[in-house]
């Protein structure tokens, strides 16, 4: 296992660019997930570090040596494909065994390695069969065997994950989670699915557009998302969005509808009047005899919880996850506690970090994250 | 009720299918066993003489009475020719479908386009400056110009083509990772993955093969070169002499003989490798 460094890192497909001057630093044994919508080039930046594609411009630098002219048998990375890409004539020991052979490894250190890989994975039985007689569960294992068996510097996944139904979904994610830390894998993770990107990062890369948003743990991310697109993309349901301004002196913000509400932590910077996107997510709002009034047109009730979408008095959409059963009426009253706040710039969409930034022992890198 | 009816109406309409087919070779079975002159007096009996079953082997082992070439040799030749023909249009087509579709090399698109041309120029069409060719060669006469410019085609080629798009992209990046360079993909992955295409492309060439008659009656004047076909076909170009029909039904059966078997012995790929698509 090793560690990776990506330097600059872009990549365009004539004048379109997929990617922008990504950096990424990965530590020995960590595994980083990239997360984002399709599109956002998140499978050029894993393919760029597999070798499958050559960069436009930047580096790829694992283990201290680089490797961005290399191909990608001589990277020694392993790379889980989202539909498995396993050799169909081959049986499963000859499917996990393949690399290796042309490796020129021992017959039997080979044995000996696909039989250590298929007992963890719990293949024992299957060695023998062919991938087509095989469920997508176990089809899913051996795609992990064939990586493990190797011993890589590096391991890469292509939203394994996307194929599987539900159930299987959450037990695979676990056990994947479970090898890379019984084993300490350096491993780069690519998934559409935040659940996944929570759960099973040590940081997570949240990419837009070909850019990096925000690089930071799960929960940082969580808890001070960089801009209004992290903030709306982690977390379900979404994060409430809702227009405001700056309230004079810069200590509290005036939504466009109810009233003042004033920062917990701290003065924004900027003239009075600036445009501000205040979100909240959805379990922190409050049903509050008192607040503003937020008319409920459905009502999804999930059991333990209960979720209620509806509109406050300016038309701004809104939605409340509650404990326990929603209560009658169709009107209801809420209010938006202001340590749940989250501020955003309206024009840039960006965090804004209250005044006296330094104090909290995340602000400073909520600011440059 | 109906279901039983409907039954036996498909089984009659097979039976009358079967008929239908077998009946020409059961003609020819049976024509082979009757004197040279039946056909000519118009006489065919559909029962076989069970006395004279002997022509069979003795046109194998002597061939036709007045020729020197016997039936295995040239049995043989057609079977050498429909071999080289299939074995090199696939060796051929595999190997430059594989450059086609997975290198990125200038001109990939031309050198796609002129293969697919040559589709719209069968050998019947070029058959004078093919002709030429091999002569300038001094091919003529020869078993490589008997088979060479039959190899040359695009129809095996585009077939691969299209077998070889719908590999999945990751399958071939899955191979590049694990440290497949080219020549280890094509041998462990492309050959076992396109074995069923491989085998129907060669009963149809084998086939294809097999019925040549005009490129070989061109380019082959020497009589140890005759195919089976030329053979038979001879048989009917005897001027004044009364053309020996009984002898040519024997040879005709002899001559189904081959790609039948080849057919039948790969029949479970043949149908295999052109319906299903193996991922």
């Amino acid at each position: 296992m090793a560690s990776l460094e990506l330097r600059g890192l872009a990549k365009s497909f004539g004048a379109q660019t997929v990617l922008e001057r990504i950096d990424l630093t990965l530590g020995d044994g960590e595994m980083v997930v990239i997360v984002g919508a399709s599109g956002c080039g998140k499978s050029t930046l894993l393919r760029l570090v597999a070798g499958l594609e050559h960069p436009s411009a930047g580096a790829v630098i694992l283990d201290g040596r680089d490797v961005t002219g290399r191909d990608p048998a001589e990277r020694d990375i392993a790379m889980v494909f989202q539909n498995y890409a396993l050799y169909p004539h081959m049986s499963v020991f000859e499917n996990m065994a393949y690399g290796l052979r042309i490796r020129r490894l021992p017959r039997a250190e080979i044995r000996k390695r696909v039989d250590e890989a298929a007992a963890m994975l719990g293949l024992e039985a299957l060695l023998s069969r062919k991938p087509r007689a095989l469920s997508g569960g176990q089809r899913q294992r051996v795609a992990m065997g064939r990586a493990i068996v190797r011993e890589p510097k590096l391991f890469l996944f292509d939203e394994p994950l996307s194929n599987l139904d539900a159930k299987l979904r959450v037990q695979m994610r676990a056990e994947i989670r479970r090898l890379q830390r019984r084993f300490g894998i350096t491993s780069l993770y690519v998934t559409h699915d935040q659940v996944e990107a929570m759960t099973l990062g040590d940081r997570l890369v949240v990419m837009r557009a070909g850019r990096a948003a925000q690089v930071a743990t799960p929960m940082e991310v969580f808890a001070h998302p960089a801009d209004t697109y992290v903030a709306g993309f982690i977390g379900a349901p979404a994060m409430n969005f809702l227009p405001a301004r700056l309230g004079a002196g810069g200590g509290a913000a005036l939504p466009a509808s109810g009233p003042a509400i004033p920062f917990a932590d701290g003065r924004r910077p900027g003239p009075e009047g600036r445009g501000l996107i205040l979100g909240i997510r959805p379990e922190h709002v409050l049903l509050d005899a008192g607040g503003m009034a937020f008319a409920v047109d459905l009502v999804e009730p999930l059991g333990s919880e209960t979720l209620l979408h509806g509109r406050l008095a300016d038309g701004t959409g809104l939605v409340v996850k509650m404990a326990g059963v929603a209560p009658s009426g169709e009107l209801l009253r809420v209010t938006l506690p202001s340590a749940e706040l989250h501020v955003f710039d309206a024009e840039s969409g960006r965090r804004l970090a209250p005044e006296n930034a330094g104090t909290g022992p995340l602000a400073g890198l909520v600011a440059t994250g | 009720m109906t279901r039983t009816r409907t039954d036996w109406l498909a089984h009659i309409v097979l039976g009358l299918g079967v008929i239908l087919f077998a009946f020409p070779v059961w003609l020819i079975f049976a024509g082979a066993t009757q004197d040279a002159g039946a056909i000519n007096r118009g006489d065919l009996s559909l029962l076989p003489r069970l006395s004279h079953l002997g022509i069979f082997l003795s046109v194998l082992r002597h061939g036709a009475a007045d020729s020197k070439i016997p039936v295995w040799h040239m049995l043989m030749i057609s079977a050498l020719m429909a071999l080289g023909i299939a074995i090199g249009k696939i060796v051929i087509s595999f190997i430059s479908a594989y450059a086609v579709v997975f290198f990125r090399f200038p001109f990939r698109r031309i050198a796609f386009w002129t293969i697919f041309i040559t589709l719209m120029l069968p050998v019947e069409v070029r058959i004078i400056p093919t002709y030429a060719v091999m002569a300038n060669f001094g091919m003529i006469n020869s078993f490589a110009g008997l088979t060479v410019p039959l190899i040359a085609s695009a129809t095996a080629t585009l077939l691969f083509r299209q077998v070889f798009i719908a590999i999945p992209d990751e399958l071939v990046e899955a191979a590049r990772m694990d440290g497949a360079g080219p020549i280890r993909f094509l041998r462990d992955i492309l050959v076992p993955v396109s074995a069923a295409n491989i085998a129907a492309l060669f009963v149809i060439l084998f086939v294809y093969g097999w019925n040549q008659y005009l490129w070989p009656l061109l380019v082959a004047t020497d009589p140890r070169l005759d195919t089976i076909v030329i053979g038979i076909v001879q048989l009917i170009d005897t001027g004044s002499i009364l053309t020996p029909w009984n002898t040519m039904m024997a040879m005709s059966l002899l001559a189904i003989i081959p790609p039948v078997v080849v057919v039948v012995a790969m029949q479970r790929w043949f149908v295999k490798g052109l319906t299903e698509v193996e991922k």
